[in-house]
């Protein structure tokens, strides 16, 4: 397990494993709200967090047919399916090998853009707590869209329609959770839902993705 | 004899094709009497005027709309489970029905709320809650039509309707956290003593009545439409073969 971690997540850092590009994204989309909504630093440092949670979103759902896509096509993936390993741990190591090199490093990189956005130097402990604790999920939610999309020609833009409905409920609390902290309101329900939410797509889409990669790989 | 004998697409189609004209006739003598009823033989609410008959329409539509997911993710556990093909096609026929009454709840509910709170558009958690339920639908029939292999999509997309299904509940009660709406609480119920008053329930129950005969019956025409289609491409598959 931990050698097909450790291989994805050097095929992820090596050149064209876009490593930098959710990054870069997430730059972008951050950078350029202010030229969206104007530069009035009162109302972006009102709107960072939604900002930034969109934004990490955005950058995860770039990189997510990397999970599957490249293994598909060169065979990587029915040699892993016939395994010793269990289906289910491969999807897990992938998920947690996606968050490593993309949700880390966003959660990372969050405080610093949030510099750009006019955040008071509180507010970045709920941002990047509040990320922390919510890109766990996106990567698990968008192992399981990429499971279902892995064999299609034109499984990108799908994979969005897809995924992006089932990230509403990560997004909704995690944003509050970093309003609510940035406000200096009571956290404890976005939280423990936020966190009820991470938990338990880690324990059971595993086996949904497995299950839909079984059926892409028949 | 018992319901799964109906899992024999021959069998499917010779009783279903007896049944749609009596479901297709009593839908529209219902959605006819319920909407003319409610429309010219009901007074208008005292504080709503007549937008209040928006609710013969928008409310079944609504009804049908959250209740075709559901007889989706039904038919995709027989489907999973019990290996019938009628009943994946019958998941997939109702698919772009449950779009379509979505659409008709949004629609007819931004018409409604145009005048009574002011605006077309608030985000409220029914209001949310359905837009989501509107891309879910958008998802299940893209997914549908990307995948060439009959039974491959079948299986994908039944699981993308059971996850589906938890993440769609999921996101009901967090819009409802997020943010306390401008509509009001469920116009029926069950359970409760005094619906909405009389003079404008009994229309709503016909109209209803005729929205769930209508599904029922495009549901059936939908999947006999399916299980043909999927006769042709066999009898061509044969052919070049």
């Amino acid at each position: 397990m931990s050698a097909l971690l450790l291989r994805d997540m050097r095929l992820a850092m090596r050149a064209g494993g876009g490593f930098g590009l959710s990054l870069a994204f997430f730059l972008i989309v951050v950078v350029l709200v202010p030229f969206g909504v104007g530069p009035e630093m009162g109302l972006l440092s009102k709107i960072a967090p939604g900002i930034l949670w969109v934004g990490a979103l955005l950058a995860c759902l770039l990189s997510l047919d990397r999970i599957f896509a490249l293994d598909f096509e060169d065979g990587t993936l029915d040699l892993l399916a016939t395994a010793p390993l269990p289906l289910e741990a491969v999807v897990s190591v992938k998920s947690l090998a996606h968050w490593i090199t993309t949700g880390l490093p966003l959660v990372l990189v969050a405080p610093v853009l949030g510099v750009l956005l006019g955040l008071q130097s509180d507010a970045f402990y709920w941002i990047v707590l509040s990320l922390l604790l919510g890109t766990p999920a996106l990567s698990v939610i968008g192992t399981f869209g990429a499971a279902l999309t892995v064999g299609l020609k034109r499984g990108g833009l799908l994979l969005s329609l897809l995924v992006l409905p089932l990230y509403v409920p990560t997004l909704i609390f995690g944003a509050e959770l970093a309003r609510r902290g940035i406000a200096g309101m009571d956290v404890g329900t976005p939280m423990s839902l936020l966190l009820g939410i991470t938990f338990a797509s880690i324990a059971l889409l595993p086996f949904a993705s497995a299950a839909v990669l079984k059926i892409n790989l028949r | 004899m018992s319901l799964w004998e109906y899992a024999n697409p021959v069998k499917f189609l010779s009783f279903s094709g007896k049944i749609v004209p009596w479901f297709a006739a009593s839908a529209a003598f219902f959605i006819a009497v319920g909407l003319y009823w409610g429309y010219f033989l009901t007074p208008d609410d005292y504080k709503q005027g007549s937008t209040v008959k928006i609710i013969y329409l928008h409310v079944p539509a609504a009804l049908i709309a959250i209740n075709a997911w559901f007889m989706m993710l039904v038919a995709s556990l027989i489907w999973l489970i019990r290996r019938h093909h009628v009943s994946a096609l019958a998941a997939k026929a109702a698919a772009p029905i449950g779009i379509v009454m979505t659409l008709i709840t949004l629609i007819t509910g931004a018409l409604w709320g145009q005048p009574m709170w002011g605006t077309w558009w608030a985000w409220d958690p029914r209001l949310t809650s359905f837009l989501i339920l509107f891309l879910f639908y958008l998802g299940y029939v893209g997914l549908w039509a990307a995948i060439d292999n009959p039974d491959t999509a079948a299986d994908l997309t039944s699981v993308l309707c059971m996850v589906g299904s938890v993440f769609a509940v999921m996101s009901r009660y967090a819009v409802l956290f997020w943010n306390q709406g401008l509509h009001q609480g469920a116009s029926l119920s069950l359970d409760k003593e005094k619906n909405v008053a009389d003079v404008f329930y009994q229309p709503l129950l016909m109209s209803i009545t005729g929205f769930v005969l209508l599904f029922v019956a495009l549901v059936l025409i939908g999947t006999r439409t399916e299980i043909r289609i999927r006769r042709a491409s066999a009898l061509l598959a044969r052919e070049r073969g």
